[in-house]
């Protein structure tokens, strides 16, 4: 049983700090890009919340749309790949990759522009985002992070 | 306290992995932008902003506005007046399709300082449609029975002239000989010897005299101005330019109105110089289907795209002018050919070059039209060095074979198939977390004119310019040189059409060169094909 924890453990730290990756990657690149804007995504949503989402292409609201979404990007990837706090991280992910999900759903009668593959209904945001409320159920930082460390800190305070 | 190093390599396993993403992140975006940068700084590409126009000040203009069809609709909505059945269309439009902004883009125009004083319209329905639309309590619209009436009353300082292209010219002659500021709608004119008599008009008036060839505004065209004076594009030998229509409405078959009848038309007034056939709502409504009236596709859509790229090229009135086709889609009792090809020849222009001196020459504008496909065939300016497509969005690609490019292409810097340089009105880049933000690349009717961060039409902006010329002078970006050299070219590839046989400039003369037995004004009015109207022989 504890063998089988411990696999189950390796495994979801393996998937944190992979999602971790991949959304550290996504917030960098867009950090170090001064051009980079979300507006194209958003101006051109799809599907139920379309309305919301073009809403926020205004020039007042542009830019911190932006500049929250770069900061979301790097909360996921800093807490998942570093392991503390991946709680928050996970909650900030869900929400974002919502987002992702609704301004583009992969629902039927919607075109699925420039997308490398066939969804219906489910797409990689949401698989993703599922692997998120994984990640939110079995933190796994006390296992691998930085979490261990601030955990023992506080068992070797209590002894 | 004390912990293990198998207590830190637990706990800090994860900062060498966001050390690394981190670095290959930034090395990745900064890696690209400096590529980028290398390749733009050696383009030098000055992106267009949106013209500084000073403003209208003082009294508002009067302006009356002679015909008020369905161009004469959309010019007074850029004045910044809709008609309330329009207003409504495009509110039940937008209810069903909350992608049609028209409605909104129409409010977030921006006011310009003129009151509509008179209309002038030969269908009482639309006299009074736009009475019943604009008519304030503080301003009571008036109509005149004749363009004449109006220009002549001392209560207009410009009018705005929508009509069949046979009156373009002499409305807007005699309102520039009254000092009248116009804005006509092209073709300019509708023979050769009015195109001269305007001319002339236009330069011993006080009045400001502009064509609507609204695409001047385009920022994009200001922007491929200079990116061909770069010289980034080498020399271009050859300009490929389309219309691609198969709809009624783009083949000008319009709707009929009800209302329309002997008296509720002044068809007398319609005709003017035109032959003189009885009532006919055909060819009233439909009037661009005959060369009485209209001047088909060459004066329509290829004046178009002609001067959009005398804008960008400046390269003026072509040397020759060859062109074929035939009524090949809508054989409905139209005379205006359905299909054109035309091929103007520029034997001594050139956008400069990259490789000896003398080697290259002379350029070819190729423009070709169907109305019977819709298939969107792109600008596309083709030289030595790169190939720019042209629209709102512009592209270049290197040339594989490029001389000026050669040592960035060895190096494999830039690639034949991939852009050096893309201009789009709210540009972005990729995002592949949500892996669909290319969309915004895909067309869909996203490419507009920005003016801070509101989407402006070209017809609005062009007519502001018109305005403010009025009141501050200065030059319209359309003026007579402009319209005299668009007109010109329509009229040679009209007349070449007709004739079967390639028409020629003369650049000393500032003449069309003479054709023996040859009376070109009588072959453009002329209904039918040239060659079976002997009599006309001048």
């Amino acid at each position: 049983m504890n063998q089988n924890q411990n696999k189950l453990k390796a495994s979801v730290t393996l998937l944190r700090i992979f999602i971790g990756w991949h959304f550290l990657f996504e917030g960098v690149v867009k950090m170090y890009n001064p051009e980079w804007t979300s507006f194209g995504y958003l101006a051109t949503a799809q599907g139920p919340f379309e309305w919301f989402f073009t809403m926020l292409i205004g020039d007042a609201t542009i830019g911190w749309v932006d500049t929250l979404n770069i900061i979301a990007l790097m909360v996921v990837g800093a807490t998942f790949t570093l392991g503390i706090f991946e709680r928050i991280g996970a909650i900030v992910g869900v929400g974002l990759l919502a987002l992702y999900f609704l301004a583009h759903p992969p629902f039927p009668g919607l075109a699925q522009m420039n997308v490398e593959g066939n969804y219906w209904l489910v797409n990689k945001n949401l698989i993703e985002l599922v692997a998120m409320i994984v990640i939110y159920q079995l933190p796994t930082g006390s296992y691998f992070g930085l979490d261990y460390l601030r955990k023992n800190k506080l068992k070797t305070q209590e002894q | 306290m004390k912990w293990t190093r198998r207590d830190l390599l637990i706990g800090l396993g994860g900062l060498p992995v966001l050390g690394a993403v981190w670095w290959a992140g930034a090395a990745t975006a900064v890696g690209s932008r400096n590529k980028r940068s290398e390749i733009l700084e050696q383009l030098n590409i000055k992106p267009s902003l949106p013209p500084a126009v000073p403003g209208i000040g003082g009294d508002p203009v009067r302006i009356g506005v002679i015909g008020f069809g369905i161009r004469g609709e959309q010019l007074t909505r850029a004045l910044g007046f809709a008609t309330d059945e329009w207003k409504e269309e495009m509110r039940l439009a937008a209810q069903e399709d909350p992608n049609n902004k028209r409605l909104e883009d129409f409010e977030a125009q921006e006011r310009l300082n003129v009151k509509l004083v008179g209309i002038c319209d030969v269908f009482d329905v639309r006299a009074e449609k736009f009475i019943n639309s604009f008519t304030t309590d503080d301003n009571q619209i008036k109509r005149y029975l004749t363009y004449k009436d109006m220009i002549q009353s001392g209560e207009v300082d410009a009018v705005v002239i929508a009509t069949p292209d046979h009156w373009h010219a002499p409305m807007s002659i005699e309102a520039l000989n009254n000092n009248v500021h116009v804005y006509v709608e092209k073709p300019m004119t509708h023979t050769v010897e009015e195109t001269y008599t305007l001319r002339e008009a236009a330069e011993n008036s006080d009045a400001v005299f502009a064509v609507g060839h609204q695409h001047r505004q385009t920022l994009s065209f200001s922007t491929a101005r200079d990116i061909v004076e770069k010289g980034t594009l080498g020399h271009v030998s050859l300009i490929q330019t389309n219309t691609n229509r198969n709809d009624d409405n783009g083949a000008w078959n319009y709707d009929i109105h009800e209302k329309a009848s002997p008296e509720t038309i002044d068809w007398e007034q319609f005709l003017g110089s035109a032959p003189q056939v009885p009532f006919n709502k055909n060819h009233f409504f439909r009037w661009r289907k005959w060369w009485s009236y209209g001047s088909g596709l060459s004066g329509d859509l290829l004046s178009h795209d002609y001067d959009r790229l005398n804008c960008v090229l400046n390269m003026g009135i072509p040397a020759s002018v060859s062109s074929s086709g035939g009524i090949y889609t809508h054989n409905d009792g139209r005379n205006v050919p359905d299909v054109i090809q035309v091929n103007m020849e520029f034997p001594d222009y050139s956008t400069g070059s990259s490789q000896a001196k003398g080697k290259e020459n002379g350029m070819t504008f190729c423009y070709s039209a169907t109305l019977g496909n819709g298939f969107s065939r792109p600008t596309i300016l083709m030289g030595h060095d790169a190939t720019m497509e042209l629209g709102n969005r512009l592209t270049v690609w290197p040339d594989g074979a490029s001389t000026r490019y050669a040592e960035m292409l060895e190096a494999e810097k830039m690639k034949p198939n991939v852009p050096i340089y893309q201009y789009d009105p709210a540009a972005n880049a990729t995002d592949a977390v949500s892996s669909a933000t290319s969309q915004y690349f895909a067309d869909k009717g996203l490419m507009w004119t920005y003016i801070d961060g509101v989407r402006v039409d070209s017809t609005f902006l062009h007519m502001r310019e018109w305005l403010s010329v009025i009141k501050n002078g200065g030059k319209v970006s359309c003026g007579i040189k402009e319209g005299f050299e668009e007109a010109i070219s329509a009229h040679m590839a009209g007349l070449s059409w007709k004739l079967g046989r390639k028409i020629e400039w003369d650049p000393a003369t500032q003449a069309l060169k003479p054709i023996e037995g040859i009376d070109f004004d009588q072959v453009l009015l002329a209904n039918e094909n040239w060659n079976i109207q002997p009599e006309m022989v001048g």
